[in-house]
């Protein structure tokens, strides 16, 4: 018997007469997965919680969690589900029209190098400005209601996915070209059938970067004008010294990017399991 | 000397590419034929061309000066009845090994019919694969995968099999027993081959011709005719003669590499 089997039968085996100290039972409780960040988040909410009481921070510099607790009930759950769907709305629209745009652009720009170098500059431009200086521009130009707000988030929304489709569009390997060209199918089959599934995974992670753009996108917006929505309220409360609420909004909206992200990345898993890296069963 | 028209013709080929930098002649006065049915390997050693060969025979290239026949005809365009198996499988990823072979009916019609289905049924039965067809790429062996890529260049039923380097990534073990599965495949349904490899052993062991090319600009510095019985197998390799073959063009290449 070698070295390796004998440490490999202890630890797969509980063996009553060498029962386990405490200490290792400790070590394999906290190897569990999601112990060690659950363990993390509670010392800091603790440590939170401690300092403002012993320090005496007033809660418009920092309340306390349990103050935070209390922000969520200044307003009613209708009231909460309507700030939701005000950010949620835009966010997604803005998102949907940035990828409905992206998309084609990217087909474009990858087939076309003059088009490409004409276009190119202008995209690092955009993105280059600031959304947050440009968004009482558009929303002076645009007006009120949601179009603005749709369209800043677009603005910050469609860059990555630009850049990433374009890049997998053009990372196809050459030999599957050839063969294309080869077969003398028609270009919309090469990059239906070639060039679009092999930029998969490309365009997943420019879509789980954007979709949590997209919400700082509808909050930005809603920080220059709105009445409704959660970058909204958490400006709205901070501006009446009512910071545990303003910290609520926050909570809801980390929450929501969160939520977001996550169905990104499950519609990925789900339709597309052969394009995540490592993850081949 | 038959009077048939060879598959493949190649008359004063001369190649040369545009770089950045200026211009790369690739190819000089290339000449060569390749027989209806003839198993022809191409060796020499990297960068000097062989695969521009293929992609001209295939007519995804054009040549600079020269010209190239299939079959007696001008090659002006690509191709659809030549198959070409490619250095690295190069499957599609998301799609699964029935798929992958069926690809070619796919994309050039943008229909599988039911008789498409059957043929890459049979072809997987001819590869060596059954069981596989649900199989994702990513679940199979290096020399699966290109099991798969053969089938694929196989589908169309091309007079002409191009293959570059096809073998070369795989496992030693994997590549001889891939070279014998490759025999019995043109045994079993003859095709013209154009084999790029810079292995002389494998050249040799499946060639009925080894034409030798020079480092760039590549050209033809000798045109070896294989006479070792088929079919070949294991046997094959430990052949006298075989090994004089090996020798001869071993002395050759390093000779010209010094």
């Amino acid at each position: 018997m070698t070295m390796s089997d004998t440490s490999e039968a202890s630890s797969l085996s509980v063996r009553p007469e060498r029962s386990e100290t405490r200490r290792q039972v400790m070590a394999r409780a906290i190897r569990a997965p999601g112990v060690l960040p659950a363990a993390t988040f509670v010392l800091i909410l603790l440590v939170w919680e401690a300092s403002c009481r012993v320090f005496a921070i007033p809660s418009f510099i920092l309340p306390a969690p349990t103050r935070v607790l209390g922000g969520f009930g200044a307003v009613d759950t209708a009231r909460w589900l309507e700030h939701v769907w005000a950010t949620l709305r835009v966010a997604m629209t803005g998102y949907f029209l940035s990828i409905a745009i992206s998309l084609p652009l990217s087909i474009m720009l990858s087939r076309s190098e003059i088009l490409s170098r004409a276009i190119y500059p202008i995209l690092v431009v955009i993105q280059a400005t600031p959304v947050v200086a440009i968004a009482p521009v558009i929303i002076v130009a645009l007006g009120s209601g949601d179009l603005p707000r749709v369209v800043i988030t677009c603005l910050i929304t469609f860059f990555p996915l630009v850049v990433s489709t374009t890049t997998g569009l053009m990372a196809t390997p050459p030999e599957l070209i050839e063969l294309s060209r080869s077969l003398r199918a028609p270009v919309f089959r090469e990059i239906t059938q070639i060039r679009l599934p092999y930029a998969v995974p490309y365009l997943f992670s420019a879509l789980k970067i954007s979709i949590t753009l997209a919400i700082i996108g509808a909050v930005v917006a809603e920080f220059v004008a709105a009445e409704k929505g959660l970058g909204y309220y958490i400006q709205f409360s901070t501006s009446m010294f009512q910071v545990q609420q303003a910290w609520a909004g926050l909570i809801v909206l980390v929450l929501l990017s969160l939520i977001l992200f996550q169905i990104v990345t499950a519609i990925q898993r789900f339709w597309f399991p052969w394009s995540l890296p490592g993850d081949r069963t | 000397m038959s009077t048939a028209v060879p598959a493949i013709r190649f008359s004063s080929i001369g190649q040369v590419f545009r770089t950045g930098s200026g211009t790369l002649e690739a190819l000089r006065g290339i000449d060569m034929t390749v027989g209806r049915h003839e198993f022809v390997a191409v060796l020499g050693p990297s960068g000097c061309g062989k695969s521009t060969l293929l992609r001209l025979t295939s007519g995804l290239i054009r040549p600079t000066s020269g010209t190239v026949e299939v079959f007696g005809h001008p090659v002006s365009e690509p191709r659809d009845d030549i198959g070409i198996v490619f250095q690295k499988p190069t499957l599609l990823p998301w799609a699964t090994v029935e798929d992958n072979i069926v690809f070619p009916a796919r994309h050039k019609t943008g229909r599988v019919g039911g008789d498409d289905r059957e043929k890459g049924r049979v072809l997987i039965a001819r590869v060596g694969l059954q069981g596989f067809g649900k199989q994702l790429p990513a679940e199979l062996s290096g020399g699966m995968q290109q099991r798969v890529g053969i089938a694929r260049a196989l589908f169309m039923n091309p007079d002409i099999l191009l293959m570059d380097e096809p073998f070369s990534a795989l496992d030693a073990l994997t590549r001889e027993e891939m070279g014998f599965e490759l025999l019995r495949i043109w045994e079993a349904q003859p095709k013209t081959v154009m084999f790029i490899t810079h292995s002389i052993g494998e050249a040799v062991l499946l060639a009925d011709r080894v034409l030798v090319m020079s480092e760039r600009p590549g050209h033809i510095v000798e045109n070896l005719r294989i006479e070792l019985p088929r079919p070949r197998g294991i046997d094959t390799s430990n052949n006298k003669a075989m090994h004089d073959y090996v020798g001869y063009l071993r002395g050759l290449l390093l000779k010209r590499a010094a």
